[in-house]
């Protein structure tokens, strides 16, 4: 039975003991991970927990808010060339550098939300895509940050601790993964979140209840801003090595489309979005070392697609799983969990 | 110093005149209803008063200040309230979550309290409990026990107006806006409604600003009437005064008719 006797029953955390058992497991498993994979395992994890960071962010705007962004990949890059200056030109320790990187990818969150009050759905698509492509042209002529050379991140210290390999990184990123995940659902569940829930649902209610929208659509910007720039500055030190051509377009695509397919307007859909759509990305890559699957799928590719034969069969397949997944659950991942525990609750009928 | 006025407000869309001269002043306490055909403009004078439309000319005043050219938040800070023609709930959140928005206005949770709500002892984690008890109280009140946690898109349209209603009440308002509240209800959901906003009136002091339709409705418990038609006044008065004023019943029947009842 889930009767309530608390009002904070409404917004706390742990709803039940079923849920407290499976996060303890959950949280046991992230332990024990890291010292029975290998370190492409490890590194690939590192990879998935900076995913989720960023597309929590995006949700927070795209989902929770109802406003639209192609320009994600411009605040990941500032908080990835943030975080690295900060640290070689400025001398801050890293755990000073990553939160400033963030703010000021917010600032320029906060800069892009503006035009949000006047525009809407693809025309704010344009206007934030605009902003990713200029970002990226703009570092990219600029000496400072290395211009098309690129920057090689500096050793990691954190005191005394030195993070050297993958693994060391890790038990930085997953706990930084999880704290920014519970931070971002605890302000969803409190007066910010439910304006900004409040602003996409109606907007003119919102307002006519006391929201300000324009406080409220840059807040929204600067949060999600915040997120993929400390996002940005992990990932700089996952690759060790920073360049303008990673801050695609097709990065933002790919951000945007991992908070679609993991579910609107869901903590734990981001989460299994993004992880679902960096695990597909990244295994694709070997999808032709599948025996008999990858001999046809390349001999496929080389007949109809390309002469190599290698290099688009892993795009193909992956946008082939997205349109299935949009296909037959709109809802994302999300709406399947939410369909499987109906089923569940009503079974056998 | 009456507790709220409208002085010779007037708005043009392109080269259409929406409203034009119109001025009123209602008493605190006061049933004031506002009516016309369709397209007369009283959801436009509403918008005006809640500063989503800027009004080309006039003074809207409210509890002593001038309120015209406020943004819409910054009117509901003041204490007005409201609830649409054209229902306006926010679909995906559930009942307790939608009036929750209505104390937006009183909670000093932000950015990083609301972040920061690590269990129930947290500022955030008190702040909710209060306020959630708030709106537990005016949920008693208008008997929405039943639909409390369930998401309002999928509520009746007659509850979901009473959600409506639930939430403005929430901001602790002192002027009440509602427009249409009946349309579209069932005879006994109106009935209902009635004894709502007479309550309303009578138990929680609030003002209140009608648009209606319903004429039987809207003489049973308005205290005074303003007739418009056009965007122009036709007349103010009682329900009896308006009822038999000859431009209301041209307004409402067209001009050959002389017909006894507006209704």
């Amino acid at each position: 039975m889930d009767m309530k006797r608390d009002y904070y029953e409404d917004v706390q955390l742990f709803t039940s003991g079923v849920v407290v058992f499976w996060m303890a497991i959950m949280l046991a498993a992230l332990a024990i991970f890291p010292f029975l994979a290998t370190s492409y395992y490890i590194y690939m994890a590192n990879f998935l927990a900076i995913n989720v960071i960023v597309v929590i962010g995006l949700n927070i705007l795209v989902g929770y808010a109802g406003q639209v962004s192609l320009g994600h990949a411009g605040f990941f890059a500032i908080g990835a060339y943030g975080t690295v200056i900060l640290m070689t030109e400025v001398h801050l320790p890293f755990l000073v550098a990553l939160p400033l990187a963030g703010l000021i990818a917010a600032g320029f969150g906060f800069l892009l939300g503006l035009p949000s009050l006047r525009l809407e759905g693809p025309y704010l698509a344009i206007a934030t895509l605009g902003f990713g492509l200029t970002i990226t042209q703009i570092i990219g002529r600029i000496e400072l940050f290395g211009g098309r050379q690129g920057l090689h991140t500096p050793e990691l210290f954190i005191g005394p601790w030195h993070l050297e390999s993958d693994r060391d990184f890790y038990f930085l990123l997953i706990p930084l993964t999880i704290l920014l995940a519970l931070t971002a659902r605890n302000l969803i569940k409190t007066k910010v979140g439910r304006a900004l829930i409040a602003i996409r649902d109606a907007e003119i209610a919102a307002e006519t209840l006391g929201v300000n929208l324009m406080g409220y659509k840059t807040l929204a910007f600067a949060i999600s801003a915040f997120y993929a720039g400390v996002g940005g500055g992990l990932y700089a030190f996952v690759l060790r090595f920073i360049e303008p051509e990673i801050f695609t377009l097709l990065m933002s695509i790919m951000f945007l489309a991992m908070v679609v397919v993991g579910g609107l307007g869901s903590i734990m859909g981001s989460i299994t979005g993004a992880c679902l759509l960096s695990w597909l990305d990244l295994q694709l890559r070997n999808i032709l070392s599948i025996p008999y699957l990858g001999k046809w799928l390349e001999a496929l590719s080389q007949e109809w697609f390309s002469i190599t034969g290698v290099s688009n069969i892993q795009l193909i397949v992956f946008g082939a799983i997205l349109v299935l997944i949009m296909l037959f659950e709109p809802l994302g991942i999300f709406g399947f969990w939410i369909r499987a525990k109906k089923y569940w609750k009503t079974w056998p009928f | 110093m009456t507790f709220f006025s409208i002085d010779n407000l007037a708005i043009a869309f392109g080269g259409l005149q929406a409203l034009q001269d119109i001025r009123f002043d209602v008493q605190a306490g006061e049933v004031f209803a506002i009516i016309g055909p369709n397209g007369a403009g009283k959801t436009t004078l509403f918008n005006c008063i809640n500063g989503i439309y800027r009004p080309d000319a006039g003074n809207i005043r409210f509890d002593g200040r001038n309120i015209q050219g406020l943004r819409p938040d910054q009117v509901a800070r003041l204490g007005i309230a409201r609830t649409f023609q054209n229902i306006e709930l926010f679909a995906n959140m559930t009942t307790m979550e939608n009036i929750m928005l209505g104390r937006h206005v009183f909670m000093r949770t932000g950015l990083f309290r609301g972040a920061a709500m690590w269990g129930p002892r947290s500022f955030a984690g008190r702040e909710e409990r209060d306020h959630r008890r708030q709106v537990e109280k005016i949920i008693d009140l208008l008997r929405l026990q039943a639909v409390r946690g369930k998401l309002v898109g999928a509520l009746p349209y007659g509850t979901q107006k009473m959600v409506e209603l639930a939430r403005a009440l929430a901001l602790e308002p002192k002027l009440l806006l509602l427009d249409e509240p009946c349309a579209g209800m069932t005879a006994e959901e109106k009935q209902d409604m009635i004894f709502w906003i007479k309550d309303i009136q009578n138990d929680l002091g609030i003002t209140i600003l009608l648009i209606e339709h319903d004429m039987r409705m809207v003489m049973d418990i308005s205290d005074r009437i303003l007739a418009i038609n056009f965007g122009q006044p036709i007349t103010i008065g009682t329900a009896d005064e308006v009822r038999r004023h000859p431009e209301v019943l041209k307004a409402y029947l067209g001009e050959e008719d002389h017909r006894e009842s507006a209704a």
